[in-house]
């Protein structure tokens, strides 16, 4: 399992704001060792946000996003308490899923 | 005016247009910029992964005697952490020493837990495929002193003596470049590529907002940086030889710079390049 996730979410004026700090390599597989090996490729391929069981974000991350990606985007809707879960698969198959209370 | 008179005044109106972009863009500064870069992710800095790590460093029992960290005096009190970053460099009377955050943890992982400071010393700074554990420790402590204004005092005759060996070691010249800290920043305005560089010695916001930032997770190493770690670069950078880590002389130019810093609210850990 991953490590964690930190997810900020605030509603203002009926729009909820996410901000979601992730924790990981996001190895290109392109970058060589001293020695010359390759290091391996690992990086995030998809997020997926929810709130309330509706799918608000889904996203396809790549090689180029770099290492402990941070992303912020906005939903109509929200309210305060209600929860917005956050999970990202790595192309090992690896995932983590975290949840946040939307704050006032 | 045919087409291809039509498809060139376009083009001139396109260029002059870009130009124009271009203009209004170059009066703001990179530095701007890089505000605003820091501004748009200030909320997901990847140092925070770090003072998670250092927290639960704190908490865990370690070394040879099985202890904890949490009774670890950093100067106020056995235990206290809150708002203790922003008091140090101090003496300590224990040691009879002045220190700053990473020697006075040395100590503490010493005597409490029972480690060997030559361990942990050996490796005292992360890199990109192990972590520190003084180094995750350093970035819990300073967090706990967000917000809070820097005070650091020089009313002891140690703390005294530190700050001037500080000050001098900031003005001393040497080396195969004949540099001193104070080559590259004790004049306002001048810069390094296209990082400003901040006047330490004589202007009072730089100062501040210098020392205020630091420890600082670096976007391009992907990983939280000690002061200990700020200052041993810049003495590479200088050519100088490595300072030993947690050393006496790393400790006063720590407390001359922490001294500089009085009055600000440290803002640590911050987000560097």
């Amino acid at each position: 399992m991953g490590k964690p996730m930190k997810i900020r979410a605030a509603v203002k004026d009926g729009v909820t704001e996410v901000k979601i700090l992730m924790q990981h390599e996001m190895e290109t597989g392109l970058r060589k060792e001293a020695d010359g090996t390759l290091v391996p490729a690992w990086f995030i391929t998809e997020v997926k946000a929810q709130y309330q069981g509706r799918t608000v974000l889904e996203a396809q991350f790549g090689q180029s996003i770099s290492k402990n990606p941070y992303l912020l985007f906005h939903f109509k809707g929200g309210a305060a308490g209600e929860k917005v879960t956050v999970s990202w698969v790595d192309n090992k198959g690896d995932t983590r899923t975290d949840e946040v209370a939307i704050a006032a | 005016m045919n087409t291809s008179n039509v498809n060139k005044a376009i083009l001139m109106l396109a260029l002059a247009a870009s130009c124009t972009v271009q203009a209004a863009e170059n009066e703001t500064t990179d530095s701007d910029r890089i505000a605003a870069y820091r501004e748009m992710i200030s909320d997901g800095n990847p140092a925070e992964f770090d003072e998670m790590r250092g927290e639960e460093l704190w908490k865990t029992a370690a070394g040879p005697n099985q202890a904890t960290l949490e009774k670890c005096d950093l100067g106020k009190g056995p235990g206290v952490v809150k708002g203790a970053y922003a008091e140090l460099p101090r003496y300590f009377k224990d040691t009879g020493k002045v220190q700053d955050l990473e020697s006075r943890l040395l100590t503490c992982m010493t005597t409490l837990q029972g480690l060997k400071e030559e361990d942990i010393s050996a490796k005292p700074f992360a890199s990109e495929k192990k972590a520190s554990d003084i180094s995750s420790l350093t970035t819990y402590v300073v967090g706990q002193s967000k917000g809070i204004k820097m005070a650091v005092s020089v009313k002891h005759p140690k703390e005294k003596e530190a700050y001037e060996i500080g000050k001098r070691i900031f003005n001393y010249r040497a080396g195969p470049y004949d540099f001193a800290c104070s080559t590259c920043h004790a004049t306002s305005g001048v810069r390094i590529r296209m990082q400003d560089l901040p006047n330490l010695s004589s202007n009072k916001k730089d100062a501040q907002s210098a020392y205020t930032s630091w420890p600082a997770y670096r976007v391009s190493q992907g990983l939280t940086r000690s002061f200990q770690w700020r200052l041993n670069d810049c003495f590479r950078q200088q050519r100088f030889p490595e300072p030993k880590f947690a050393s006496e002389a790393t400790v006063a130019l720590t407390m001359f710079l922490a001294v500089s810093a009085n009055g600000a609210k440290y803002d640590g850990p911050g987000l560097k390049r």
